[in-house]
């Protein structure tokens, strides 16, 4: 049995012939496997979507009642019989019904990761690595200098700035899908409880989260804040927010962004922000590392991000590696969410 | 080292002074003795390690990560001290994932998001990944421990301990140490506003605490004694010691109709660099001669040709000058001198220092600043005669009666007494006679009134978006005039000038005429007939082979928004490269 014979890289995503399915395919296809609601992972317009209660939800939330043909969810550890092959879907701990799903077939077993990480995420369940024959990685953070480890180092950091600066706005930036429900979850955890303001673009997953059983304190909407009142909280938004018309209404805003993109200076400062907070919701490269020698894979196929580093790192433990070049992964981030201009 | 760490890093983004200075009083109030006199004096520029190189930290990185993934990662990062901090790899054993159960910072998970049962059994259990640090932090060193083992050690032990101390620091810790001790912290902190914060722990005046600073040595225990109320006022025993200087208002218009010209002296305000010349004897009757810049920096080093010259104990304000032949040379001359690094014989020769005076602030042991400003201007006189020197000079006294006939010298300097120095001649100063020589700027004793700019009709080609309060505004402008070939090229970028409604109106039309946009940078339309016209003021224009034109402008900013011109009519090249060679010839 070869890897080949059960799922094969093309540009559109992986597929494997047997089964009859993609995976996270960035185009219409007749049945996808999805493992996460990220734009760039879950696109509207398939035939059939198996993916995990969650990720049909967010979706749903995002593209409306008809983003596919049929649907149907699958539990974590449940396994399915799809033509020839054997899959069952793990938690990723991305984001809310994130999975990695597993396809095994004859004894041999290939893991599709999607989008992880291996650290504490208070709104998803954790991370757990899968023995399998062939890992499927992502790279977004595939350079060694990306380590974004201290997640409740960098929450005390925006609490203690605004501590200190108690007449000024603390915007955040966050992606509006996992990680604005992760800092607000992390700042309940460490004791914050007043109230988190949030940009209407956010309201509706944010909502999902809470029904799905994540306390997230006392949420209101920047719509119909006064500015006096935005003084001295903290309001998440989507990134792109914080150069727009919309965060004018804040008084003498401090930005503040989390991702794990702050971890490289001149990054932050090309964005202007002035709080960069190291938070991601994707294995850093200690995680990726560590990941990899731990699902006992004797080959890695990286998707997407710096697969340079990380293949030369595999190649370097004597781990077979290579890229697949699919287009158009890790695009969620760059294109988060961005309400108009005009939505004030 | 931790907290100095966090605080340079907050600096380092932060690009609004108040909050700069929230930010160095709060650490200061937050960290004891001896380490916040440490970084008081890393903040102020009173510390320096002579031996640790870039060199040094490359070879240490180099023993420790594969060649290859350093220069991915140092490509990617693009600064040396970052790339080493971010990969320096943790002392820690290697990390093992997570196991499902010991995520156990789950709010409210449970039921809903607990995983199924048959899920495989878990790996050997591992702490969270967020809690491997705790064993390093405690063996981090303090700021303490790092300047005072750097001030002894030897060059050859200095990479083992560098070593041993970057695997007790994190991330930002490991940054802050190699930009301490390479000496390239740039985190955009003057002396001044560091010392501000620290006066501000006792609210004390910031010109008091500059004024003892000479006499002062780190870690400061003294002072931070003085300033929480715990101990005697430090006193400055530095014989030739700075003293904060006067600065002056712009002039108005207006002002002009309430202000008396009998009440006031004028002169001309030299186009070189404000400096303080300060001599007196040491203990043991030695003269120190001193000159510092208008910040308090000590500049004594890059000036010694001037420094012989300050024979007598005296503290001059005054002007620093290149002079050749009795000839006043522009500021583009005087800025060929202070570019270079090395002070050499040749250098000086081809450059002579010069220090053309205003004011005198002591002379001997009397402090002369209470004094009238007629009263200090004689003695300074009398005093520029008595040393006698070609190096230094009086700044001419410029005659007048009213204001109609001040206006007309500064229109015409060289026919008013300024003669072939007129070209370096950038406005007059206006002082009241009485005024006494107060620190910082006083509205009323002292009004300066530059000379027109000179001023250009431009095309706006590139806005980008600001910083701190701007984040939401296009407000960085590179604008270009046309040039033989009828293109556009920039000549240079302006960030202030325009008042609050006109930065709304450019911001909306940068939005509305976007062509392209590059990271926070956008193109906007500039064709002949369809763009933005700004009328830029400038001081000055000199050569510059990093701009495409050829040409950098001086103090650029923009004047007016000339919504009523096609860009068609703007300025070009050609108008630029005229102004320019005026400049040029000054030279004799």
């Amino acid at each position: 049995m070869r890897a080949e014979d059960i799922l094969v890289p093309t540009p559109s995503g992986v597929c494997c012939k047997r089964g009859g399915f993609y995976i996270d395919p960035t185009r219409p296809v007749e049945k996808a496997l999805i493992t996460h609601g990220h734009s760039d992972h879950a696109r509207a317009g398939h035939g059939a979507v198996l993916a995990t209660q969650e990720t049909l939800d967010i979706m749903r939330l995002r593209y409306g009642e008809n983003f596919a043909g049929a649907t149907q969810a699958i539990h974590y550890g449940e396994e399915l019989r799809l033509g020839g092959v054997t899959v069952s879907f793990h938690p990723a701990g991305h984001v809310l019904g994130s999975a990695q799903i597993k396809v095994a077939c004859e004894g041999f077993a290939i893991v599709a990761s999607g989008d992880y990480k291996d650290v504490p995420d208070p709104t998803c369940p954790p991370f757990e690595p899968i023995q399998c024959d062939v890992f499927i990685t992502e790279a977004t953070f595939g350079l060694p200098v990306f380590r974004h480890h201290d997640t409740k180092g960098e929450i005390d950091k925006l609490l203690r700035s605004a501590a200190l600066f108690p007449e000024r706005a603390h915007l955040v930036g966050a992606y509006s899908l996992g990680k604005a429900q992760r800092v607000i979850a992390m700042l309940r955890q460490a004791g914050h409880d007043q109230t988190i303001y949030l940009h209407g673009a956010m309201e509706k997953i944010t909502r999902y989260y809470e029904s799905r059983g994540i306390d997230l304190g006392h949420l209101e909407l920047v719509r119909g804040a006064k500015k006096a009142e935005l003084a001295g909280h903290i309001t998440i938004c989507p990134p792109t927010a914080m150069g727009d018309l919309w965060s004018r209404r804040f008084p003498d805003p401090v930005f503040a962004f989390a991702s794990g993109w702050m971890r490289v200076r001149a990054r932050a400062r090309q964005r202007g922000v002035t709080l960069p907070l190291v938070i991601s919701d994707h294995a850093d490269w200690d995680g990726l590392t560590s990941t990899i020698a731990a699902t006992g894979a004797s080959e890695v196929w990286v998707t997407h991000g710096q697969e340079d580093a990380l293949v030369h790192w595999c190649v370097s433990k004597g781990l077979k590696a290579r890229p697949l070049d699919i287009v158009g992964y890790g695009d969620e981030e760059e294109t988060d969410v961005t309400p108009t201009e005009a939505d004030a | 080292m931790n907290r100095f760490a966090e605080l340079l890093d907050r600096l380092s983004y932060e690009p609004g002074r108040n909050a700069k200075l929230r930010l160095i009083a709060d650490y200061l109030r937050r960290t004891p003795d001896p380490d916040r006199g440490w970084a008081l004096a890393a903040l102020t520029g009173a510390l320096s390690f002579k031996h640790a190189k870039g060199g040094m930290i490359r070879a240490l990185i180099a023993e420790r990560t594969d060649p290859a993934l350093f220069a991915l990662s140092y490509d990617y990062v693009g600064d040396l001290s970052e790339t080493v901090a971010l990969m320096w790899p943790s002392p820690e054993a290697e990390r093992v994932p997570i196991s499902p159960r010991s995520g156990g910072e789950g709010l409210g998970v449970a039921g809903a998001l607990q995983p199924h049962e048959d899920r495989p059994p878990p790996p050997a259990p591992s702490p969270p990944s967020a809690a491997r640090r705790e064993g390093g932090e405690k063996q981090a060193p303090t700021l303490s421990e790092v300047v005072e083992t750097l001030s002894t050690l030897g060059k050859s032990q200095l990479p083992a301990q560098i070593a041993r101390w970057l695997d007790t620091l994190d991330e930002t810790g490991r940054w802050a140490l190699l930009k301490l001790v390479t000496g390239s912290m740039r985190i955009g902190v003057s002396a001044r506003l560091a010392k501000t914060a620290a006066a501000s722990l006792g609210d004390k005046e910031p010109d008091e605490l500059e004024i003892m600073w000479p006499g002062l040595t780190p870690p400061y225990l003294d002072l931070f004694a003085w300033l929480e109320g715990r101990g005697d006022k430090p006193s400055n025993t530095d014989p030739a010691p700075f003293h904060p200087p006067m600065l002056a208002h712009a002039i108005e218009e207006r002002d002009f109709e309430t202000l008396d010209a009998s009440d006031f002296m004028a002169e001309w305000k030299w186009d070189g660099i404000r400096v303080q010349a300060v001599a007196g004897h040491d203990e043991d009757g030695h003269i120190v001669p001193r000159l510092y810049s208008r910040t308090g920096e000590d500049i004594s080093k890059s000036f010694p040709d001037l420094l012989e010259s300050l024979r007598l104990p005296a503290a001059i304000d005054g002007e620093l000058l290149i002079m050749r032949d009795e000839r006043v040379q522009s500021f583009n001359v005087l800025q060929q001198r202070l570019n270079r690094k090395a002070v050499t014989p040749k250098l000086m020769l081809e450059f002579p220092a010069h220090l053309r005076a205003y004011d005198l602030l002591a002379e001997g042991d009397h402090d002369l600043r209470g004094h009238p400003f007629s009263e200090r201007r004689a003695r300074l006189t009398k005093f520029i005669e008595k040393l006698n020197d070609p190096r230094i000079d009086l700044s001419p006294l410029v005659p007048f009666e009213t204001w109609p006939e001040l206006a007309a010298a500064r229109g015409d300097p060289a026919s008013a007494g300024a003669g072939h120095d007129a070209e370096a001649v950038e406005g007059v100063m206006i002082k009241r006679r009485d005024a006494s020589y107060v620190p910082g700027r006083p509205k009323g004793p002292w009004w300066k009134w530059k000379r027109d700019p000179m001023i250009v009709d431009a095309v706006l080609m590139y806005a980008q978006r600001g910083h701190g309060k701007r984040s939401s505004y296009y407000s960085d402008y590179t604008f270009g005039v046309w040039n033989a070939a009828d293109q556009l090229v920039p000549v240079g970028k302006a960030y202030f000038g325009f008042t609050d409604e006109e930065l709304l109106e450019i911001d909306r039309f940068v939005r509305r005429n976007t062509v392209d946009r590059f990271g926070p940078v956008r193109e906007v339309t500039h064709d002949a007939d369809k763009g933005l016209v700004l009328e830029v003021a400038f001081e000055g224009l000199q050569r510059s082979t990093r701009h495409k034109s050829g040409i950098a402008m001086r103090f650029p900013r923009i004047n007016r928004l000339r919504w009523d011109k096609p860009p068609r009519e703007a300025d070009r090249l050609e108008t630029l490269e005229k102004m320019l060679s005026k400049f040029e010839n000054v030279r004799p």
